[in-house]
């Protein structure tokens, strides 16, 4: 009986532990590990062997080329969940309504959420091209989108924005479709034209799940990182050195693991001050 | 209309009115005919400018090199070829990159559809010390972004000497926080009923998870299996870490073989490209509806 209340009560633990196991292993244990390293310097083989305190930190905080780094990732990132819930919503009020067809434009609004970043970088490559490029043909322009500096951190963001739309798409459908039709009707009759209902009615119906996709966003495109090392490698110069791909240059190119992770920390509370000061915000009540 | 108006409702006729009720039927069908008119237009161009890119890439894909290179427009092929296609899988083992993601993605949508759905029954249905916190641990674990464990991954792997084999690309991903809250999100609302007579009926936990709660709560393994295997599909920095030889490269960090300066090989590039995606969007495609019926139903609602 002894025995049979033993499974009992550790038996609930069993079926965790699979799942325990992983994050242990390949989160937890890591996490604290990046916290370790970043308080040492490595050898090339990633061994930490000098303690150096917040001597990684502190020469990162000097560093001309992490603050370049920092203020690219920003611009990256206002540009990318701008776009990309500019493109999801505009998608999304466009299925609102049934109209024939819509379930071939619903299926193309979200297919971006399926594609590789990597794949995607490779057609946007070619598609930037300087001479036999699209984009260049259909604009009568002759810019030489990737290798200019000024050019090549839009384009990343440009690239990031599009793949990201897909889901956002999905969440303002899901958005939508929450909102009460009646109110709809109500603001018709009330003779509220297109453009106030959307501002009105929509906006303020979509807010919740609006917070929820920008929090989602933001946390999203700081990790971009295959488009970037595709289509830029982080150049021209460091124009489109986002932070992720600088920890990734920096550990396995010039094999600083120990710069890297402090780098990697840096990211991690930014990422987690951001959020938590987003959530601050909400429970305050944005709401319209 | 308006001298009908006019006309005060005794004086009014019954053909005047069936006429006046036809016109106006007539201009509501025309204002709703013209409103979905717009509507279609403005998704036309919407779902063009959405789709532009992919569009592009298939009609490179045919195209032979030679029609690439001009300044002129060139959107459609003059003379579509498959030839680049053959090009493509005879310059890099593009078969075997195929089989590895295939291999790695389906192994990881398996694995985590076993460990999350164990983690979430024991969460919704079981009692345990802890349980609370452990589950709030969980979900802590999505605010850690990968590129802030990947170093020490890399360097945990290494001294395994895991480098460059198949259990390296897949161990790692065998669990997502992700998964084990949208499972217990179905869980929860799963009639305890049914799990409480089960257990009256001598049915073993394990037996119940796998004869009973996973056969009834299929949506929610079709939404995870939609989503986790094209995520793994799609995977890029762990892969592009972590193999090295052709024999365990995958499509997305192998395709990078075709992406060269040599401007012939662009178009083989490209068709290189379609051949990856296809698959990607073809599981997209017909999982779409499982999908979000399964991110939807009460995970993210409001």
């Amino acid at each position: 009986m002894k025995d049979k209340s033993l499974i009992k009560r550790f038996g609930a633990y069993g079926y965790v532990v699979p799942a325990m196991l992983v994050f242990a292993v390949f989160l937890f244990y890591p996490f604290f590990k990046t916290i370790y390293l970043s308080m040492y310097k490595t050898n090339k083989m990633g061994e930490a062997k000098l303690f150096v305190g917040l001597g990684n930190y502190i020469d990162l905080l000097t560093s001309k080329s992490f603050y370049n780094s920092i203020a690219v990732t920003v611009i990256f990132v206002l540009i990318v969940v701008t776009g990309s819930m500019l493109l999801g919503l505009i998608a999304a009020v466009l299925c609102n309504k049934t109209f024939p067809g819509i379930r071939f434009f619903s299926t193309a609004y979200a297919l971006p959420m399926a594609i590789a970043s990597s794949s995607a970088a490779m057609i946007f490559k070619i598609m930037l091209h300087p001479s036999i490029g699209i984009v260049n043909k259909l604009l009568h322009l002759d810019i030489n989108w990737i290798n200019d500096p000024k050019y090549a951190l839009v384009c990343v963001a440009v690239l990031t924005a599009w793949l990201n739309s897909g889901i956002n798409f999905l969440y303002f459908s899901a958005g939508l479709s929450n909102i009460d039709e009646s109110i709809y009707e109500r603001a018709s009759v009330d003779g509220a034209n297109e453009v106030q209902k959307f501002f009105q009615l929509t906006l303020p119906g979509l807010s919740p799940i609006m917070f929820y996709t920008l929090v989602v966003n933001i946390i999203q495109a700081f990790q971009s990182f295959g488009q970037v090392k595709v289509l830029t490698q982080g150049g021209p110069g460091e124009s489109t050195n986002l932070i992720v791909y600088s920890i990734y240059r920096d550990a396995f190119f010039n094999f600083r693991f120990g710069s890297a992770a402090a780098q990697s920390v840096i990211l991690f509370a930014l990422i987690m001050c951001l959020t938590l000061v987003m959530f601050k915000v909400e429970k305050k009540g944005v709401q319209y | 209309m308006e001298n009908i108006i006019a006309k005060s409702p005794e004086h009014i006729s019954r053909e005047e009115l069936i006429a006046l009720q036809k016109l106006e039927n007539q201009k509501a069908k025309i204002k709703r005919r013209s409103e979905t008119g717009i509507l279609i237009g403005a998704n036309v161009v919407m779902a063009i400018l959405i789709l532009l890119p992919l569009l592009y890439a298939i009609s490179i894909a045919f195209m032979p090199s030679s029609e690439l290179f001009t300044t002129a427009m060139n959107l459609i092929p003059q003379h579509p070829t498959l030839e680049n296609f053959h090009q493509a899988l005879v310059k890099v083992p593009l078969v075997r990159f195929v089989i590895n993601s295939f291999v790695v993605a389906a192994c990881i949508t398996f694995g985590q559809i076993i460990s999350c759905s164990l983690a979430a029954f024991s969460f919704s249905f079981l009692e345990f010390k802890g349980k609370n916190i452990l589950f709030m641990i969980v979900m802590a674990t999505m605010m850690i972004p990968g590129e802030a464990t990947i170093i020490s991954n890399y360097l945990t792997v290494s001294g395994w000497k895991w480098l460059d084999s198949y259990q390296v690309l897949i161990v790692p991903y065998l669990t997502s926080a992700m998964g084990i809250f949208l499972f217990r999100q179905f869980y929860m609302s799963f009639p305890i009923s049914l799990y409480e007579s089960a257990k009256i009926d001598g049915c073993s936990n394990i037996r119940f998870i796998f004869r009973i709660l996973l056969p009834l709560t299929k949506s929610a393994i079709g939404a995870m299996a939609v989503y986790t295997f094209i995520n793994a599909w799609n995977m890029y920095m762990w892969p592009l870490l972590v193999t090295g030889s052709n024999e365990l490269r995958t499509v997305q960090i192998g395709i990078g073989m075709l992406d060269s300066v040599d401007s012939q090989s662009i178009t083989l590039m490209i068709a290189g490209v379609v051949m990856i995606i296809l698959p990607s969007i073809s599981i997209f495609i017909v999982g779409q509806k499982q999908l979000i019926r399964g991110m939807f139903s009460g995970a993210v609602k409001g």
